[in-house]
Order: structure tokens, then sequence, then C-alpha cells
């Protein structure tokens, strides 16, 4: 039978370890999967080269990861807003790599990742310092840039409804990066709010299909309280 | 006499037609929507909704319903929703009618710097910005004809890190509306009361004029 359920967060998390490429769904708070990061802070990693479009917001979620120090590189297109003053100071003083690229290249690396295409041409960004050291080439008159596909070891995802097949919906606008990363990961894990019988979700209503996930979890919400908070200046957790 | 910001913005949604896909840039660019009326003009969110309504209030915040700003929204009878891949393919397909950025400086030759003021920034934060700049079929700046500290921000050449080059068609500032054309700002509108000494001592290129100089009205008013 396939079956891609998992009652346990710990097992679904299992082979992700220091040094981990992995991703993380989300724009702002909107389908981040907070029980699969509290996991991972769990799991006490570090090194984690991170790819995510935002650094968090607030003591919670992904914020919480980067305060923990388990970060060691951010892929994203925009570590400002919420969390701008922490995530200066991890670049200043806690060697917190950031590599930033444009949201629309960011996420059609990540398409082409999970769609075998090593790499493609793009208008955005030419002309900027953006495109200092790329390769760029003229059609039709116009200059692109090249941009590269973007994979992971791991992608963690939050849908909203799923079958044991691993086939995924996704709630309003907490759709964005999941399924690209769903795509692009090499082991992708899921939690999704209901995991429903085989056939609850019309064909038609799937959004990624269950080809991409390798594993599912149900989500429990993490209460607030239950996230560590860390001081910023010494690192050690409060 | 110059415009505020709703005024501003009220003279760009005079000039977007009734059935443009139109994106939004976060910020004062959201204003635009206030003053479209009873016109259908279907707006775009990079973070994956064509469609988008007014801001949410109250008990209709829900936080997966967020704008490019990540404040809450709600989406009207007819909209759609897609990852961010399509999202920005929308954008750099070409297929956005228009996008309004605000700015920090534009130049003569349609560049623009909206996204950083510091070459070495250490917290470089691009966005959406760079895409919907290189994609969206027009770009008009709504922005301050010059900086808090008097300082131009129409100018030969930008000095702060482009978003794009060549891509600006329209400029809308508190006392002018400015088109970038093959050769330089040509001013259309100005605002009543001043002057064009005025209006070019406070920019820092050359000003062509129209051969008609209509005044730019407060809509608002």
């Amino acid at each position: 039978m396939l079956d891609r359920r998992c009652d346990r967060l710990e097992q679904a998390l299992d082979g992700i370890g220091s040094g981990a490429r992995l991703m993380i769904s989300g724009f702002g708070e909107a389908g981040r999967p907070n029980m699969l990061i509290k996991g991972l802070i769990d799991r006490g990693v570090t090194d984690l080269d991170l790819i995510s479009n935002n650094a968090g917001e607030g003591e919670t979620g992904l914020a919480a990861l980067i305060r923990a120090g388990m970060v060691r590189r951010l892929t994203c297109s925009f570590p400002r807003g919420a969390l701008a003053q922490v995530v200066e100071h991890f670049v200043r003083h806690r060697g917190l790599e950031l590599d930033v690229m444009p949201q629309g290249t960011l996420a059609e690396r990540l398409r082409a990742g999970g769609a075998g295409i090593p790499a493609f041409y793009t208008a955005t960004g030419y002309g900027t310092i953006y495109a200092d050291g790329k390769e760029t080439r003229e059609f039709d008159g116009r200059g692109y840039v090249m941009e590269t596909a973007i994979t992971a070891d791991f992608a963690l995802v939050k849908a909203h409804r799923a079958d044991r097949w691993g086939n995924l919906t996704y709630l309003n606008l907490a759709r964005n990066f999941s399924p690209l990363m769903a795509m692009a990961g090499k082991r992708t894990i899921v939690e999704a709010d209901e995991i429903l019988e085989l056939g609850a979700i019309a064909p038609e209503e799937v959004v990624t299909p269950g080809i991409f996930t390798d594993v599912l979890v149900r989500t429990v919400d993490v209460p607030d309280a239950d996230w560590p908070r860390y001081d910023l200046e010494t690192g050690a957790r409060k | 006499m110059t415009l505020d910001r709703n005024a501003i913005a009220a003279r760009i949604a005079q000039d977007i037609p009734e059935g443009w896909f139109v994106n939004l840039g976060i910020g004062i660019p959201e204003l635009v929507a206030d003053h479209i009326g009873q016109k259908e003009v279907v707006f775009h969110s990079e973070n994956g909704i064509l469609g988008m309504g007014p801001a949410a209030q109250g008990d209709a915040v829900d936080w997966t319903m967020i704008n490019a700003g990540k404040k809450p929204i709600t989406a009207l009878p007819g909209a759609s929703y897609f990852d961010s891949a399509f999202s920005f393919s929308i954008v750099r397909g070409r297929h956005l009618d228009l996008c309004v950025l605000g700015a920090y400086q534009v130049a003569e030759n349609g560049d623009i710097a909206n996204w950083s003021r510091d070459m070495d920034d250490p917290l470089p934060a691009i966005g959406g910005a760079m895409d919907l700049a290189a994609g969206a079929q027009r770009i008009y700046v709504l922005m301050t004809h010059v900086e808090k500290s008097g300082a131009p921000r129409l100018l030969e050449r930008c000095t702060y890190p482009l978003t794009g080059a060549g891509v600006v068609s329209r400029i809308y500032t508190d006392m002018a509306v400015i088109e970038v054309t093959p050769d330089g700002f040509r001013v259309m509108e100005m605002a009543p009361g001043i002057t064009r000494e005025a209006l070019q001592a406070a920019s820092g290129a050359t000003l062509r004029f129209a051969d008609t100089v209509a005044e730019l009205q407060d809509l608002t008013a």
C-alpha cells in the first residue's frame, strides 16, 4: 500500500543532519510549516543551508530557527521586514551568509530545479549590480541574465489538505513557494491541516500530485509558549 | 501648491483604463487602489493572486490572505490563486499592463532605483521589485519630486543601485506629471503655482516641456 503518512514528527524529519541543505515554504507567515520547523529546532541541527523567501517574524517559526543560530546560509529574496535587526546582527556578528536574489528568480530557479532544467535566461536584474559577474546574453535585442536551478536535500512544506498518496492542496495565498519546493526537494516532508481518505480530494483540485511527497504528517499547532527564546547577544537559550 | 500622496495616487488612478491588470508596489503605490472607483481593474499581488480586493479588517483578517507587504487583504469575486513561479510568470511574461512603483531615484533614460540606497548594503532586500521593473508592460513611478533633504530624485543617472534599466515610462510627483522619452524628461502637467524654473531647480536633469503643459489637478480636493 502506498502510504506517505507518518505519525511521529521525529521520524518524519529523520535524516536531516547538521549542514543539510533544505528549503522551507512560505511567504511572510502564510504557508510556513511551523510544526516541522519546531521539530527541526528540537533536533538541534546546525549549519543549515536554508532556502526560504523571507527570514521570518517575531520569535516563533522561521524566526526562532534563525535566532537559534542554526542557519549558516540563507538564500532568500527579502531578508528585511520584521526580523531585519536580528538578521543584520547575525550577518555582522554570527557569520550568517546571505544570498539574496529577485523573488521571481528564486521562484523560477526552484521551478527549474524541480523540472530538471539546469539553467535559464531572464530579463530580471539585467543592467543592475545583481547581474554583475553573471553570464548575460541578448535575444531579439533584449538583454538577459543566466540563472541556474536550485535543488535541496530536503523540502519542508505546509499544505492544507492531503491524502495518503501525498496529493496536496493549499489554503488561499499559503500556496506561494510550497508546490515549487515540493518538486525541488529530494526528500519532501509535508505537514497538512487535514489528511483525508484517498479520493476525497477531486483530481482537478490537486495542486501538488503525490509523486512529490515523501512523508506526510498532520499539523498540530505549536503553542507560542513552546517556542524556545534566545538571547540575541550571547545566543544562549533564555 | 503641491499634491499630497493621496492626490498623486488619485491622478495615477485616472490614467488606468478599465480592464487593465495592474500590480501596485508595496507602500504608497497601494493608495492607487483607493481611487479606481467603479472601474473594473484587476490587481495582482506577487504572492499569488489576481483579483485582490481591499484590506481586510477585524473578523475578516485571515493570515493566509495577505498582500506583498504582508498586510491582510480580501479577494474579489473572480479572483484566482497560484504559486510563486506562476505569479512571476505573469510578471516576467509581460502579461501585466502596468506596475506602479515607488522610487528613490529615476533617471532620464528610464532607469529606476528603488530597493537600496547603499551599494554595499549588509541586508540587501530585492523582493519582487526587479521582476516587476523588468516584466510589466509599463512602469509608472509615484514619488515626491525631491527627497526630504531637498535632493532631486529626477536625475541624469541614478546614484543608487538600479532596480531596472530603461524601464520607466511615466513619473507622477507632488509637483508634476513627467514622461520619459528618448530625449529625456518631458513635463506634461504641473501643479498650480509652480513655475517651470522652480520645477527645473527641483530636478537633477534637464526638463523639456510639452507644447501645452496642463494643470496637475488635485482630484481629491
